[in-house]
């Protein structure tokens, strides 16, 4: 629940990433989202399931597209404070992904974990 | 209580917008407060003075002007997003206001519920 | 604490209405609205899914929704509540956090 902290309010927020990458721009501009959340002191939780666990797929090359690769920024989170990033293991053996396959550090947690951790939250942002 | 608003899509596309501001109207009719409706995404669209819908439509961006006239409401729009989709200060109707994503993360610790409309 | 899931996507058409549920807690509420609303009528493939789901978590579907696809409120899964944008705001203010699936 939320808090006082150094005078302000401290609240769990969870952003919660269900979408594959380039297909639409919603996984980048979450991603500018959560690089904004860190000026603002929160408890700041990022959530991969779904599709949304392409996000964070290792080797992305968009070359071809014309498109920005912008997967290199979540690695560049944790220099925001921002470690707290959690990915569905169901959604990653559906899709035949493992965490090898992932390009940054994560915790994988169960469905029925992920589903704990949502409802624990204060602000969920969805896209 | 405060509601927090964010309209993540366009005003026709999609019912996104519309089902926010019937829920908008809902709640301050119910005497709640709205603290902010932030325009992401495309939802930026939503702030264009150029929208002009045939007269038998509704037209949402008068809508949204209306409740930021009455009762008024905060209606603020990504400078990053409305730059992508060319929606800068000029392209503002009346009672939309041009500001940073920290007024969303704002909203999302200022408002007792964060309630997202989207695709 | 309690999260109020909205869901705007027919099942036939998107998995939200699946992950939400399989997400959604004990005492949670999900609201089905704008294009989801067709996953609330009995007779449908996904309805043995929302009786199911009804045990565990409170099922509501938006009538104006609902009305103007022409889908009678009369017809809905035994077990899901009715509401207007009133009782959308409600529900938002009964449960501590909103959560969006879309």
């Amino acid at each position: 629940m939320e808090e006082e902290y150094e005078g302000g309010i401290v609240k769990k927020f969870m952003f919660v990433n269900r979408k594959a990458p380039y297909g639409t721009v919603y996984a980048l501009e979450v991603l500018e989202m959560v690089l904004i959340s860190a000026a603002f002191d929160q408890d700041v939780h990022v959530a991969f399931l779904d599709d949304g666990v392409f996000q964070i797929k290792k080797g992305q090359d968009t070359k071809d597209l014309g498109m920005k690769n912008f997967s290199p920024t979540y690695r560049a989170l944790e220099g925001y404070d921002i470690e707290k990033l959690f990915v569905e293991r169901e959604s990653l053996e559906e899709r035949g992904l493992t965490e090898d396959d992932l390009l940054v550090d994560v915790e994988v947690i169960s469905r029925a974990d992920m589903a704990k951790l949502m409802g624990e939250m204060d602000v969920v942002m969805t896209a | 209580m405060k509601f927090g608003i964010l309209v993540n899509e366009g005003p026709y596309n999609h019912q996104a917008s519309d089902s926010a501001y019937r829920f908008a109207k809902a709640a301050i009719d119910k005497g709640h407060q709205i603290y902010r409706v932030f325009f992401y995404y495309d939802g930026v669209l939503n702030a264009t003075k150029h929208s002009d819908p045939p007269s038998d439509d509704r037209n949402v961006v008068k809508n949204w002007q209306k409740l930021a006239e009455d009762h008024k409401v905060d209606l603020v729009v990504c400078v990053a997003a409305g730059m992508r989709r060319g929606i800068v200060e000029d392209s503002l109707a009346p009672g939309f206001r041009i500001s940073g994503l920290g007024q969303l993360i704002e909203a999302g610790i200022q408002s007792d519920r964060l309630v997202t409309f989207g695709d | 604490m309690s999260t109020l899931h909205t869901v705007n996507k027919s099942p036939f058409e998107r998995s939200s209405l699946q992950s939400c549920l399989d997400h959604a807690l004990e005492g949670d509420s999900v609201l089905l609205m704008e294009d989801a609303v067709v996953a609330a009528m009995a007779g449908t493939a996904m309805a043995p899914k929302l009786a199911d789901a009804a045990n565990s978590v409170k099922l509501f579907v938006l009538g104006p929704d609902l009305k103007a696809r022409g889908l009678d409120a009369a017809g809905v899964v035994a077990g899901i509540g009715v509401v207007d944008y009133d009782g959308f705001v409600d529900l938002a203010a009964e449960n501590s956090t909103v959560q969006a699936w879309l």
